[in-house]
């Protein structure tokens, strides 16, 4: 598939926003100054709006987005714009709230983790819904999704927050845990789509045109000498190039990176800058994981071509 | 509205017979002539005239080549010409995903569109396709896709015999059928039972009204014959016969 700058910028970026506001919600210690509240909540909404308003440059007809708000009942992409938007009203709410009483309304704050945790996997469901494409039709794509929204907010709220230890444990703890879970989960969707093929529904070119009764099937002719939008959109295989290394670039600083320096911050009685550098690294890793998620992922129409 | 419609009363659909299409694309040329002046944008191009001219097309002829199994004993490979377009499916899968409504099928006769309008252009659903029934319009930036000329189908103001899709219209060798799948008694429906007509993917569960008939199985001649047997030396009658007789009693 075709890997689109924007919809990869707007699948990082907001899903650290959505994570961080995930974090804020079940009411991860920040600092008290209504300044601070400010800063805090226009940080986790901006880079999920900054997201949401990349994703909308992919588009042919940007001013008609608002239209995508209507098909909730049937279309996962209209449920990730609605909740979305449901989740940057309420964020706005806790927020004013929180800056004018410095209190932080418990239930508030549950809703808005819980309509995080909703539009994140909204957001992976537009992909994993997808039987064209093997690699991002399964569970573990929703998990992947939710696993690195999840880390990449704990890196940014243990960095930008109070807290030294949550639930008993050190905050630096944490985010390393969260960071393991998430290239868990990667791990395993890069070993499925590693061995999934089309095996899925048993696809192939023989399916494909129906001729796979009569013996082997190639393709002799394309219908046209050049590049279409279907080859261009779905049959690119330009960004699998230089697959291998860009894995390797993933896990050394989406991974190997932010571990270190979790491990570090621990060492050194958990400095903020630490926590930022780690979200900053994984963030990077992100973009290369991301730009493979798109690039390696084959769809059922490259049978055609 | 994006939800799919109860199973409609017409199927309108085509059959596509692979053992007669010669693969001459007059099909894909009258389509993109007709829906380039008919419903909805035209379809655009870019790059018309130059190096590396792209556009929109609603139906495209893919060329492939099947070897039979029993190829090293003498079976012999045949090429198939292979239109495709949407198969207009029961269970549309480009429609389902659509955030707009823009996409939808119809509940009357089953056919799948595109409110032009409405479409933001986010090509979700041709990602959602498994047969690249759709293409961007690289000018008006909204979703193509086959129309099955709804446009023509109920034109009163063409006369009778065009008011079938302009693939179906314009192929010169017959292979495309255009009818009402719902009606057991139509000629779609009847060649596809005759002739076993299939789905493509039918694992990808989109249930396709359109119909492909399968090429018919290559005949082989029982027992060798001889490539050209006018070649063949033959004991002739009067004047030839006479000099063949008397030739060979020279040695």
């Amino acid at each position: 598939m075709h890997p689109a700058v924007s919809v990869i910028f707007f699948t990082v970026t907001s899903g650290a926003g959505l994570g961080l506001i995930f974090c804020l919600g079940l009411g991860w210690p920040m600092p008290a100054s209504p300044l601070a509240a400010f800063l805090v909540s226009l940080l986790a909404g901006g880079l999920t709006a900054a997201g949401l308003i990349s994703s909308t440059f992919h588009l042919g007809h940007p001013e008609r987005a608002w239209r995508a708000l209507s098909q909730w009942r049937s279309s996962w992409l209209s449920r990730e714009g609605v909740s979305a938007i449901l989740t940057l009203t309420l964020l706005g709410i806790y927020a004013l709230v929180w800056m004018m009483t410095g209190e932080r309304v418990a239930w508030l704050g549950l809703l808005i983790s819980l309509f995080a945790a909703i539009t994140v996997f909204t957001t992976a469901m537009i992909y994993a819904q997808l039987k064209t494409v093997p690699d991002w039709h399964s569970a573990l794509t929703p998990a992947c999704y939710l696993a690195f929204a999840l880390a990449a907010g704990a890196l940014l709220a243990a960095g930008l927050g109070t807290a030294t230890t949550l639930i008993g444990m050190p905050v630096a703890i944490l985010a390393s845990a969260a960071l393991i879970v998430a290239w868990t989960a990667k791990l395993l969707w890069w070993n499925r789509a590693g061995t999934i093929g089309f095996s899925h529904t048993g696809s192939s070119i023989g399916t494909a045109t129906g001729l796979g009764g009569l013996g082997a099937v190639r393709l002799l002719e394309r219908p046209h000498s050049g590049e279409n939008y279907l080859t261009r959109e779905m049959v690119h295989k330009i960004g699998r190039k230089h697959a291998a290394r860009l894995r390797r670039i993933a896990l050394v600083t989406g991974c190997a990176v932010p571990l270190a320096l979790c491990f570090l911050a621990m060492a050194t009685g958990q400095p903020a800058f630490l926590f930022l550098l780690a979200f900053a690294s994984l963030m990077a890793g992100l973009f290369a994981e991301r730009w493979l998620f798109f690039a390696e992922a084959r769809h059922a129409v490259s049978l055609y071509y | 509205m994006t939800t799919l419609p109860p199973s409609s009363e017409k199927k309108l659909g085509l059959v596509i017979d692979l053992d007669i299409c010669v693969g001459c694309h007059a099909c894909v040329v009258n389509c993109k002539e007709w829906n380039t002046g008919g419903y909805g944008a035209p379809l655009g191009d870019v790059d018309a005239y130059g190096d590396n001219p792209s556009g929109a097309w609603l139906n495209r002829i893919h060329t492939f080549e099947v070897t039979p199994e029993d190829a090293p004993n003498g079976g012999q490979a045949q090429i198939v010409h292979f239109p495709k377009s949407c198969l207009h499916c029961e269970d549309a899968p480009c429609v389902t995903v659509c955030p707009t409504g823009a996409s939808y099928k119809r509940g009357e006769d089953g056919i799948v569109l595109v409110d032009e309008k409405k479409c933001i252009g986010c090509g979700l659903c041709a990602w959602a396709c498994p047969y690249g029934a759709r293409e961007m319009d690289p000018v008006e930036n909204v979703m193509k896709k086959c129309t099955l000329c709804v446009d023509r189908i109920y034109n009163d103001n063409l006369p009778e015999i065009d008011r079938i899709p302009a693939c179906v219209r314009t192929c010169p060798a017959n292979a495309r059928h255009f009818g009402d799948f719902a009606d057991p008694s139509s000629n779609v429906s009847k060649m596809t039972a005759e002739r076993g007509g299939m789905d493509l993917m039918p694992e990808m569960a989109t249930r396709p009204v359109n119909k492909y008939l399968p090429p018919r199985p290559k005949t082989r001649p029982a027992s060798e014959r001889e490539l050209a047997p006018a070649l063949a030396p033959r004991t002739q009658e009067g004047l030839l016969g006479w000099i063949d007789r008397a030739l060979e009693k020279l040695g």
